[in-house]
C-alpha cells in the first residue's frame, strides 16, 4: 500500500529524529555503514537497530543511556578478547547492551530469555507469532 | 588437512553462534511484543524505512509534480537539488542531483561504476541488484541487453539509451514518461504509478493505481 503525503511526512521526520539519534555513536561504538548507507548483514541484526530504538522512541530509556551501555559492552568485550575466540559482532554487542538495561529496569529476566531463546532454538515456537 | 579442518570447525561455530543470535533476537522480540512494551509495527516501521521505503516514495512526488506542472519541470531539470527542495525533500548525498528526462526517442538510466552512489533523499536506499557488480558493469556495457534479460524491459529500437554513470558529485534521477491513459488522474493518484525502478530507469510507472506483484523486501 502506498502512503499519503502527510504520512511521508511524518516518516520523514522521524527517520531525521533516528539519525540524530544516532548520530553521535563514534569510534567503536558507530553503527557499521557502508558509502554512508547502515549496513546489516542479517535480519536479526536490523530486529536488534529497531527493537533497541524503538523501545528508546517508547520512553524506557534514554538515548544516551543506550549508548553508555554499549560502550561499557565494547569494553568488556575487548578486556576479554584473550578468553573467547568468538568474531566481533556490532550488532551482538548491541543486543547485549539492550539485554542488559531491559534486566536492570527490571523488564525481563535473563532466566526468562535465555528460556524463550531455547523454545525458539529447538522450534518449539512458532516463528511467526505475531500480535 | 589440519589447518583445513579447524578452518570448517571455526566456520561452523561461527553459523551456530549466528543462529544463536537468532534465536535471542526473535525471543526478545517475542517478549517485548508480549508485555506490550513495544509493536510489531513500530519496529517494522524503523527497519523499513532504512532498508526500502521512504525514498522512492520521496522521488515518485517529484515525478509526479513535474508531469503535473510544465513550470516545475523545467526548474526541476534545470537544478533538480533546488526543485526537490521545493517540495521540502533534500538532505545528505542529494546535493548536487540531476534529472535526466525520458523522451520518445531517449530512455535514460542510472548506475554508478565505482561504487553504488544513489540519490538517497529521493529513492532511500539502493537496491542491492543496483550494487552488484553484474548490474554496474553490464548496463555500461550492453544496456539494452541488460534491461531486457534482467529486467524484461524492451526498449524499441527507435528511443537511443543513454546510461548515466553517478559519482559522489553527481546524482542522477529519471523522470519516466507519463504513460498514456494517465491524464484524469489527480497529482496524488500519479505518484502512486511512480516506482523506484522507473526513476533509476529499469523499468517503466505502472499502468495501475496499486502495484500488485511489488513484494516488499526483506
Amino acid at each position: 500500500m502506498r502512503k499519503s503525503k502527510t504520512q511521508h511526512e511524518k516518516l520523514r521526520r522521524h527517520e531525521t529524529k533516528v539519525k540524530r539519534l544516532i548520530s553521535n555513536m563514534d569510534g567503536q561504538t558507530a553503527l557499521p555503514r557502508k558509502n554512508g548507507e547502515l549496513v546489516f548483514q542479517s535480519p536479526w541484526e536490523s530486529k536488534t537497530f529497531g527493537l533497541a530504538v524503538a523501545l528508546h522512541e517508547e520512553g524506557l530509556y534514554g538515548w544516551d543511556e543506550f549508548r553508555q551501555a554499549l560502550i561499557d559492552e565494547i569494553k568488556k568485550w575487548n578486556s576479554n578478547r584473550n578468553e573467547n575466540d568468538k568474531k566481533w559482532s556490532y550488532y551482538e554487542r548491541w543486543l547485549s547492551s539492550l539485554e542488559e538495561i531491559l534486566v536492570k529496569k527490571g523488564v525481563l529476566s535473563k532466566k526468562e530469555l535465555d528460556q524463550r531463546t531455547e523454545e525458539f532454538g529447538k522450534g518449539l515456537r512458532d516463528e511467526n507469532h505475531r500480535h | 588437512m589440519k589447518s583445513t579442518v579447524g578452518g570448517n570447525q571455526t566456520e561452523n561455530l561461527h553459523k551456530h553462534e549466528e543462529a544463536d543470535l537468532a534465536a535471542r533476537v526473535r525471543a526478545l522480540e517475542s517478549l517485548l511484543l508480549e508485555k506490550r512494551l513495544v509493536s510489531t509495527d513500530a519496529i517494522e516501521k524503523l527497519i523499513a524505512s532504512y532498508e526500502n521505503d521512504i525514498g522512492p516514495m520521496l522521488g515518485a512526488r517529484v515525478v509526479a509534480r513535474a508531469w503535473v506542472d510544465p513550470d516545475y519541470k523545467k526548474r526541476l531539470l534545470k537544478n533538480a537539488t533546488a526543485a526537490c527542495k521545493e517540495l521540502g525533500i533534500g538532505g545528505m548525498e542529494g546535493e548536487n542531483m540531476v534529472v535526466v528526462e525520458n523522451t520518445p526517442t531517449v530512455h535514460n538510466v542510472v548506475v554508478c561504476t565505482l561504487c553504488s552512489c544513489y540519490p538517497w533523499p529521493v529513492l532511500g536506499l539502493p537496491p542491492n541488484w543496483y550494487k552488484s557488480p553484474q548490474y554496474r558493469s553490464k548496463m555500461v556495457i550492453e544496456p539494452r541487453k541488460a534491461l531486457r534479460e534482467d529486467f524484461h524491459l524492451e526498449i524499441g529500437r527507435e528511443k537511443e539509451v543513454q546510461v548515466w554513470d553517478s559519482s559522489a558529485e553527481i546524482r542522477y534521477l529519471v523522470l519516466p514518461e507519463r504513460p498514456k491513459g494517465t491524464e484524469h488522474m489527480t497529482e496524488t493518484q500519479l505518484a502512486s504509478i511512480i516506482t523506484r525502478e522507473s526513476m533509476i530507469g529499469v523499468g517503466l510507472p505502472t499502468r495501475k493505481k496499486k502495484s500488485r506483484s511489488r513484494k516488499r523486501k526483506r
